[in-house]
């Protein structure tokens, strides 16, 4: 179970940026490109290796309106994938 | 027909000079001279057309790329694009210098090839002594620079045994990635087929060992495992499908769908001395001939994977089955996917002489 209080991180060598060609958020990495879904794309803004998974779901939970437990669970779950791709460390 | 979405990636063969010899190099027999390399200007145009066409990554290829002077000044304009950059190489120029340059020119990662687990049979097979210790140098360095490492491992029936050593290995060097690939056969490799092709067992046994290390190194290294088609019941979607994710650019300024192209016969293929990239991703017969699903013979466009397999590798159609326009034979559908069982068989037990890499093609 991940703990609410950890900071995800990029991994190194992966980056996040926008594309103006596509319009679009893309994540690279080595040797691999993912294209993040648009919830990935709002918790991947806040990913800078200082916030914690708690500080993010506060955030959306401010700008979202869905109760925080979902929130909270979505992110979690999204991040969780996200690490397992290896773009992000938690 | 619409314009096709833009390009991925970007293949940079900077060069096919190279120190090292391997007999299963998937680079053309007919290699690119030096003197008919493009010149560093060629390379800062393609490099901004690139960016400005929508690819987001870059991969300096070869050839050794790191034999060309003008890398560092290369990677430092692409990342000056916001290009991911990425250099595939063999390590053996990779001194202290090089990696301070790379560093401060911001490269994202480095690829670094290894030819088995241990000196000896690696340098027999690169063909250059003391080439596998400056590959542990260059592991170290590139660490310790804090980027992160993918450790390539080539595999063929003269290592495949070894394939447990080459993990360990990787996991030593701290690698990111661990690309675990048996050879894929054009090129010089296609020439020493005969002498590289591993047994159905040879297979299995890697099977298993990449199952097993996979699941031990979960969330901490990634392995990649390429699989030879001679033994697959589906072909590759080779390059992701032609002239849909990437291109591939020759030393001499060839834009290929894929690196092996220039085997295909009746293609003129544009150059990035004429033609802009943008002109030849959208507008050139070459990139449109077997692009999408149009071209395809029936076999394949009514195939419900049309669209995964793309129909597979057009380079083996072409060696294997005679036509650059058929199924792939690596494909259990397809009429010719005998010849894939008869090379196996041809392999087993043949000699295990091979034919080096060498900038001049062998005589036929």
């Amino acid at each position: 179970m991940t703990d609410l209080a950890t900071a995800p991180a990029f991994r190194r060598g992966v980056r996040f940026r926008f594309d103006a060609v596509r319009g679009a958020w893309m994540l690279l990495a080595p040797e691999k490109l993912l294209l993040p879904d648009e919830i990935a794309v709002e918790i991947l803004k806040l990913v800078d290796g200082a916030r914690s998974i708690d500080a993010i779901v506060e955030d959306l939970a401010a700008r979202f309106d869905a109760p925080r437990a979902t929130i909270a669970g979505d992110v979690v779950e999204a991040l969780e994938n996200l690490a397992a791709k290896g773009a992000v460390q938690l | 027909m619409s314009a096709p979405a833009p390009p991925m990636g970007l293949i940079a063969e900077l060069t096919h000079r190279c120190p090292l010899q391997c007999a299963y190099c998937s680079n053309p027999l007919e290699m690119d001279k030096p003197a008919s390399e493009l010149a560093t200007g060629d390379w800062l145009r393609v490099l901004d057309e690139a960016a400005a066409l929508g690819v987001l990554q870059v991969h300096f290829s070869g050839g050794e790329p790191m034999a060309r002077r003008d890398l560092v000044q290369l990677v430092a304009h692409a990342a000056s694009r916001d290009l991911y950059t990425n250099i595939i190489t063999s390590g053996v120029l990779l001194t202290d210098k090089a990696m301070a340059e790379l560093l401060e020119a911001k490269i994202d990662h480095i690829q670094l090839s290894f030819q088995d687990a241990r000196a000896p049979e690696a340098e027999r097979i690169g063909g250059y002594k003391g080439g596998h210790g400056k590959k542990l140098e260059a592991a170290r360095r590139i660490r310790e620079a804090g980027l992160p490492l993918t450790a390539n491992f080539v595999l063929h029936k003269q290592n495949a045994e070894r394939v447990g050593e080459m993990i360990a290995l990787g996991e030593d060097l701290q690698a990111e990635r661990i690309e675990i690939a048996h050879t894929q056969y054009y090129g010089w490799a296609l020439l020493n087929r005969d002498a590289l092709l591993p047994s159905l067992a040879q297979l299995e046994h890697v099977n298993g060992v990449v199952a097993a290390a996979r699941e031990r190194l979960k969330g901490r290294i990634v392995i990649d495992y390429v699989v030879p088609d001679y033994y697959a019941a589906r072909p590759k979607a080779c390059m992701g499908g032609w002239g849909n994710r990437f291109i591939n650019i020759s030393p001499s300024g060839k834009a290929l769908p894929c690196h092996a192209a220039e085997t295909l016969p009746g293609f003129t293929f544009p150059s990035v001395r004429e033609d802009s990239l943008a002109e030849i991703w959208t507008g050139s017969e070459a990139f449109r001939r077997f692009r999408g699903t149009d071209w395809m013979p029936d076999l394949c466009r009514s195939c419900d994977r049309r669209e995964i397999d793309w129909g597979g590798c057009r380079c083996q159609a072409l060696a294997l089955a005679g036509d650059a326009s058929a199924t792939d034979p690596a494909c259990a559908r397809s009429p010719d996917h005998a010849v894939m069982a008869q090379a196996a068989a041809a392999a087993e037990g043949a000699p295990l002489d091979l034919v080096a890499r060498r900038l001049h093609a062998p005589e036929a």
